[in-house]
């Protein structure tokens, strides 16, 4: 068989991308005005605002500046400007980001204010747009894709087609050297055992097990009650989905029968053990995780969705899929893929898991997803507790 | 013949109900995946779209079983052809 192949941006360290965006990152809160000041002022450039930043310390700093480094790092990252209010973190970023070799420059605003930030961190943005427009698309195997996925809003059907229908191009393109991985940590609660059967071997297994038994005594520590409208969520809930165990084995069908996973990741963590699965410690929050995989250097995002989740990511393509014949018919503009067919009997898992996969070639060449064209930019980073 | 709910494995107590507009009363076909089999059942309730039902009757406390797994307990007794849910199933978790 002919490798697959699809039109991607050939990156200074050797990745991948599928989007070629210039960036305006803020290293903190108060960094977001000037850096979508910098955004409006230059035309193709896209401001990334975001919450935090600010007296974070320990594994939540560390978890801090792992985000912004790999999102500026992603290959769907052509050039990034980074703005903060002081010059010693915003640098932080930048070296850790220069180290992938692409274009990259900060701006503290202390001593200059908003204003003389802005006009030149402008000047350095204007530049960066022009040099990314000169970049052209080259043909790329699939073996150098990186694919992440992660469902929301599931419902039952979620679990009968739709992350089925991920699992079964997880088969497939792990098969074909592609780089995937997925994690929603909590949300594998009910299905922990059946998912560490499919580590690849005994260290990961028990380091997957380590990691799903913190998270689950972390949610143990917290919670007021058994959860009901949080996880599950009430639109689980108006769903079909009863209970949490219900759910995890729905989002499980999303790794398919053939493969296993060759490692457990920290959030944001860049996979480093080659081509395969991994798994990823995260939230099931839809953007925290997203976020973090985008961050891990994941290019495009598998989304499967029952009553309709609407996320997208501002660096990573977001491919929405629903088996849900109601979601389809009212939240079409949402929908990238309908698989609703292998409810009625009209479609085999085959036939669908071929279609998402031409659907991953055709977003990976250039088409904009559903929620790229409707502006879905969810940017949220994964905060680990109180600043100090 | 229109499929109105699915079951994913033999082993399963429950059936979801995949089209609109089920009302009590109405005997459903079932797609059994697992072995590809059909089957029937009538159902006590009108279930919405996505909406468990029922495949046999199953006692107060017992565990409901999808996917060939425990997916939680029942917390009412439940008749062959119920809809099954959160009024009458919860988690074993949290």
């Amino acid at each position: 068989m002919t490798k697959r192949s699809f039109l991607g941006y050939r990156r200074e360290n050797g990745r991948v991308g599928v989007r070629n965006h210039v960036i305006i990152l803020p290293l903190d809160d108060i960094s977001n005005a000037a850096c979508e000041a910098v955004a409006n002022n230059i035309k193709g450039t896209m401001a990334i605002p975001h919450p935090y930043g600010r007296l974070q310390f320990g594994a939540d700093l560390d978890l801090h500046f792992r985000t912004l480094i790999g999102t500026g790092s992603n290959p769907n990252v052509a050039s990034v400007v980074v703005i903060g209010i002081e010059p010693g973190w915003t640098q932080r970023v930048v070296d850790g980001i220069a180290k992938t070799g692409k274009p990259v420059e900060g701006f503290a605003i202390e001593q200059h204010g908003d204003i003389n930030t802005i006009a030149r961190a402008s000047w350095t943005a204007k530049k960066f747009v022009q040099d990314a427009s000169m970049k052209q698309r080259e043909e790329c195997g699939i073996d150098e894709l990186w694919i992440s996925t992660k469902c929301g809003e599931s419902d039952t059907t979620s679990g009968l087609a739709s992350c089925p229908t991920v699992g079964n191009l997880m088969d497939k393109l792990i098969a074909e050297g592609a780089t995937m991985c997925f994690g929603e940590t909590s949300e594998i609660t009910g299905a922990e055992m059946v998912c560490a059967e499919r580590a690849a071997d005994e260290a990961t297994k028990q380091k997957f097990l380590d990691t799903w038994g913190s998270y689950n005594d972390f949610i143990n520590r917290h919670k007021t009650n058994d959860l009901s409208e949080s996880q599950p969520t009430k639109g689980n809930i108006e769903g079909g989905l009863s209970t949490i165990e219900e759910k995890a084995f729905g989002n499980l069908a999303k790794i398919g029968h053939k493969t296993s996973y060759i490692d457990v990741l920290e959030p944001a963590e860049e996979p480093s053990k080659g081509p395969g699965l991994y798994f990823m410690d995260t939230s099931s929050a839809a953007a925290e995780c997203v976020t973090l995989m985008a961050a891990a250097g994941y290019v495009v995002h598998l989304f499967p969705t029952g009553q309709g989740n609407i996320i997208g990511n501002p660096i990573e393509p977001v491919i929405k899929l629903s088996a849900n014949p109601r979601t389809v018919r009212t939240m079409s503009e949402h929908v990238d893929l309908d698989v609703s067919g292998i409810l009625r009997r009209e479609m085999d898992f085959d036939q669908a898991g071929d279609a998402l996969i031409d659907s991953v070639l055709e977003t990976s060449s250039g088409r904009l997803t559903a929620a790229e064209a409707l502006g879905h930019r969810e940017f949220v980073l994964t905060k680990l507790y109180r600043s100090a | 013949m229109k499929t109105h709910f699915l079951v994913h494995n033999k082993a399963d107590k429950v059936g979801v109900v995949v089209v609109e507009g089920i009302s009590a009363g109405e005997t459903l076909t079932g797609w059994l995946m697992e072995g590809d089999e059909t089957i029937e059942i009538k159902a006590n309730h009108d279930i919405p779209i996505g909406h468990k039902i029922a495949l046999a009757d199953i006692g107060n406390e017992d565990t409901i079983i999808e996917y060939e797994h425990d997916i939680g307990r029942a917390v009412a007794d439940i008749a062959k052809g119920d809809h099954v849910h959160v009024h009458n199933i919860k988690t074993k978790r949290w």
